[in-house]
């Protein structure tokens, strides 16, 4: 590497690390976005999907031919219209045992939830298409629904139940550990079923470019790279044949960006009735058909010693995936599975998960995928463990937190394909941080003073171990053009969470520029030929690391061909405010980055040996996730009366490694709080007897609001840099949510001074006053 | 379905259209206007990312049809900066990172403005009461309560001086 590359050095930051102001807020502020909603296409189609009215049924005929004599209609499909087509793969490899469990682009034979697919309408006009969905006819025979994961597998289809797969996990020897400790605790704890419902609704615009012959899929979110390989494939395209276009997105949460079959339909009616196809799902579709996630029973013992040590957790846990398996297989029960022993040691570990389908809507990764679900049972259990052995809780966990002398610490399994080993991390120390911070001892007296008052107040707290930054690989690449402006172009992706900005702020850092100079490139597949997208917490360490990368590829040549020019050294200039400068004259600016770019071009003179272009491409490349970690603290007080949880106090408590631009991340971790209380107090889908979803407007599925979202209190450290990544970030999407269920439960438990009450999420206000009931009696 | 003439009159500007009775105000302005900055996330009057000015007062653009707002002054996100310049209570937003999406920002700052028209004098739980009208999945509303604190005193001293 060049020698002034490795003089540079991240500390003598500029950028990094500053909570700059956002570059995509100029046209957001100003109604300018660009959503799918907002883009028309001429001639364009709108399509309408009929969606299955049964939970589960066989069906018998689908009579749409009222619908295709409506004036408007162009075509209605049914699935014996595209019959060619296969059912909807995983992104990632996936075993065998799960491919029977596919969902189809529309249903054949058998509907298996309210809200599947069933015929799509195309009309010149949306309202005509949802006139004409409402004309088609499904006449079915209904089989026995099956709603409860805990319940016999029932048969999902000839040869295969419902039991799609049951993973495993064991180290340590946990029959023994148990059968050795002298408690053990035996616990049995339910996750509702909730998700990301970002406020966007899902749209998609499918355009074949006949003069090109090009098929553009407009909308697309998350991950566009792997989902044109996932479309290609499908379709049978080249990969170069199909071009995804990521525009604005109304937040993604994990959820928005997967591949459904809306967005399979439009592509393949863009390409058979020759004009775009626009869609654009309400929201009562949205709340039935986009991914749901989380529901998950546990039924867990753990063993201790009477002093407290956690010596090992047996789990044995039900996950409800609904009516099919969608593009990530069977990751949620996979993380779940990897993160359920959090900041612990943990010496002995055995997970079985019953991997199950049911009549619901199919489930998939929702923010923290698996770790909020883990982080609340282990947080139960180290909670009815300190109660069981008169232990105050927080020195319980004390006593079982890894510290930093055993970092990197190997624990023998795998998730995701990797093996778990957390990079680093001093969790005692930031549990004493926020414990201060929080004023813990203080409030907890005070609480105790307000409940001898006759107010039920309590505090929770848990602590948790993210995981971000999974590889193994991503690439950037940084071009400055000969006026100085400096395009990164990545295969990143933007869905709210100011991905362009933390980039620029990387890239502008060793160049030397204006972060505004800085134009980011994103979600645009024929850009860039790899890119992972925006999930997992994985952009800023992944996509941030190879721009770094590639910025100071870029730095290095700008000084080379500058030190030519100027017959200097290299390590003797240095770039500020996009010229370069001699080091020892640092406020005269000698030769703008622009006029280095000029130097470079093709045709210039001066090009000498150079390759041409003051430009860049660079992968970086990792084995192993980053572990961020942190803690939640919640004070809550219940109303007597309405039963309702108000949450007085929270405080987030979360090391990032490094935080590139520390506002981005408090925004993520408040905003991460908002929706895990809304899974840990409001939000739910619930369900008839008869499979019939009860969640279909937001005055049924309840997301929080301002009155119910406090204040939240964030602890931003910077203690343990990852030793994975030059930056020594982390990722910081998901540490907002992890244990705000586990965090509440405690504070409950505590109020109603009622040890291991909260057993399931959410706790409604009918709980609440029911317990209040029974104590009372 | 019949189409009927309607004369809007948005952002000062008329606009002469011609749509279905059953068209709501909402998707005139965005599919006929072509004001594509009015967002929506529900369509039944819950989430506010459609909320919009009618004659001075904050309404749900999606539980309004087109031909009731006849006759009515209507002002959408697009009024609010002036070129280049942007609104006070854009330039809070932008300042306290109250948005991340921007998918509901246009409704908050329709709400907002019209609000702080209405009651300049909302004080901290006022105006949680009013942003609490609306939905945002992506901030928590920590940052929009500050933007829209921040406004509501530059307002204040607008008056003052």
């Amino acid at each position: 590497m060049d020698e002034t590359v490795t003089q540079y050095r991240i500390g003598e930051t500029r950028l990094f690390g500053k909570p700059l102001e956002r570059l995509e807020d100029f046209a957001l502020v100003r109604g300018r976005g660009r959503f799918v909603g907002d883009l028309s296409l001429a001639r364009q189609l709108h399509m309408r999907i009929v969606r299955s009215p049964f939970a589960h049924a066989d069906l018998r005929a689908v009579d749409a031919s009222a619908a295709r004599a409506m004036e408007g209609v162009v075509a209605v499909w049914t699935a014996g219209d595209i019959a060619d087509l296969p059912p909807i793969d995983f992104r990632d490899a996936a075993g065998e045992a799960l491919r029977p469990y596919r969902q189809p682009l529309l249903a054949h034979g058998r509907v298996r939830y309210v809200g599947e697919p069933v015929a799509a309408v195309f009309a010149i006009d949306p309202a005509i298409a949802e006139d004409a969905a409402e004309l088609v006819l499904i006449e079915a025979d209904e089989r026995e629904t099956l709603l409860d994961a805990t319940a016999a597998p029932g048969e999902f289809s000839a040869g295969h139940d419902t039991e799609a797969l049951v993973m495993r996990a064991d180290y340590g020897g946990i029959e023994q550990v148990l059968a050795a400790a002298d408690v053990v605790i035996e616990l049995d704890v339910q996750i509702g079923r909730h998700s990301g419902v970002p406020l966007e609704p899902r749209g998609a615009i499918g355009q074949y470019d006949a003069g090109r012959d090009v098929l553009c899929l407009w909308g697309a979110a998350k991950v566009p790279h792997r989902n044109r390989d996932a479309l290609a494939k499908a379709l049978g395209r080249d990969q170069a044949g199909i071009e995804l276009h990521e525009l604005h997105t109304g937040g993604g949460f994990g959820i928005r960006g997967e591949l459904y079959p809306e967005d399979f339909l439009v592509l393949v009616a863009a390409m058979r009735l020759d004009r775009p196809v626009k869609w654009i799902e309400d929201r009562r579709e949205h709340l039935m058909a986009a991914n749901h996630s989380r529901q998950q029973r546990h039924r867990v013992r753990a063993g201790f010693s009477k002093d407290g040590e956690l010596l090992g957790i047996d789990d044995d846990f039900f996950v409800d995936q609904g009516a099919y398996v969608r593009t990530h297989g069977a990751r949620v029960p996979d993380m779940t599975i990897g993160m359920i022993p959090g900041p612990y040691r943990c010496p002995a570990f055995r997970a079985v998960c019953h991997f199950r389908l049911t009549n619901k809507t199919p489930a998939a990764t929702y923010r923290a995928p698996g770790r909020f679900e883990g982080s609340f049972v282990r947080e139960r259990v180290m909670d009815a463990a300190a109660a069981r052995l008169g232990i105050d809780p927080v020195e319980l966990r004390r006593r079982n937190l890894i510290t930093a002398a055993e970092m990197p610490f190997a624990r023998p399994m795998k998730t995701l394909g990797t093996n778990i080993i957390y990079d680093s991390g001093d969790y005692p120390r930031l549990l004493d941080a926020a414990l201060a911070r929080f004023g813990w001892r203080q409030a907890q007296a005070d609480a105790a003073a307000r409940r001898l008052a006759g107010e039920p107040v309590g505090l929770g707290l848990a602590i948790f171990v993210e995981k971000g930054g999974i590889g193994p690989r991503d690439c950037a690449r940084v071009t400055i053009d000969p006026g100085g402006a400096v395009e990164l172009v990545t295969g990143g992706a933007s869905v709210g969470q100011g991905f362009e900005t933390a980039m620029a702020q990387i890239c502008a850092e060793p160049l030397g520029v204006d972060y505004r100079r800085v134009r980011v490139v994103h979600g645009q597949t024929e850009r860039i030929a790899y890119g992972v997208g925006a999930h997992a917490s994985r952009a800023t360490v992944m996509t941030g690391s190879a721009t770094n990368a590639a910025a100071l590829a870029v730095r290095a040549k700008a000084l080379r061909v500058a030190g030519q020019l100027l017959q200097a050294r290299p390590e003797e200039l240095d770039i500020v405010a996009g010229a370069v400068v001699r080091r020892a004259a640092p406020d005269l600016p000698v030769m703008g980055l622009g006029a280095i770019a000029a130097a470079l071009a093709p045709d210039s003179a001066t090009l000498g040996d150079e390759r041409p272009g003051l430009s860049a491409e660079e992968w970086f490349t990792t084995e192993h996730m980053t572990y961020p970690y942190g803690l939640h603290l919640a004070q809550v007080a219940i109303e007597p009366d309405t039963g309702r949880v108000v949450v007085e106090r929270f405080l987030i408590a979360y090391d990032v490694g490094r935080a590139v631009n520390p506002m981005l991340i408090e925004g993520q971790l408040v905003g991460g709080f908002a929706q895990g209380l809304g899974g840990s107090l409001f939000e739910e889908f619930r369900y008839d007897a008869r499979g019939e979803p009860l969640s279909v407007t937001f005055a049924d599925y309840l997301l929080p609001s301002a009155s119910e979202v406090p204040a939240v209190e964030i602890l931003l450290t910077q203690d343990a840099p990852s030793p994975l990544n030059p930056l020594g970030i982390k990722g910081a999407g998901e540490g907002g949510i992890t244990a705000v269920g586990a965090a509440l439960a405690t504070a409950i438990d505590d109020a109603l001074e009622r040890p291991g009450l909260v057993t399931r999420l959410p706790v409604t206000p009918q709980m609440v006053l029911a317990w209040r009931r029974q104590t009372a009696s | 379905m019949q189409k009927i003439p309607v004369r809007l009159r948005v952002n000062g500007e008329l606009h002469d259209l011609i749509v279905e009775p059953r068209r709501t105000l909402a998707d005139a302005l965005r599919e006929e206007c072509g004001l594509t900055g009015t967002h929506l996330g529900c369509e039944h009057g819950i989430c506010g990312a459609c909320t919009i000015l009618l004659d001075g007062a904050p309404a749900r653009g999606c539980l309004i049809f087109a031909v009731q707002a006849e006759g009515m002054d209507i002002r959408t996100v697009e009024s609010l900066a002036t070129g280049a310049r942007a609104h006070p209570l854009q330039e809070a937003f932008v300042r306290h990172h109250a948005l991340q999406c921007g998918y509901c920002t246009p409704g908050f700052l329709m709400l907002l403005v019209g609000g702080l028209e209405r009651d300049p004098d909302l004080d901290a739980e006022g105006l949680r009461e009013l942003v609490s009208s609306n939905l945002c999945r992506c901030t928590g509303y920590q940052n929009i309560l500050a933007a829209a604190a921040d406004y509501a005193a530059q307002l204040r001293a607008a008056r003052g001086a």
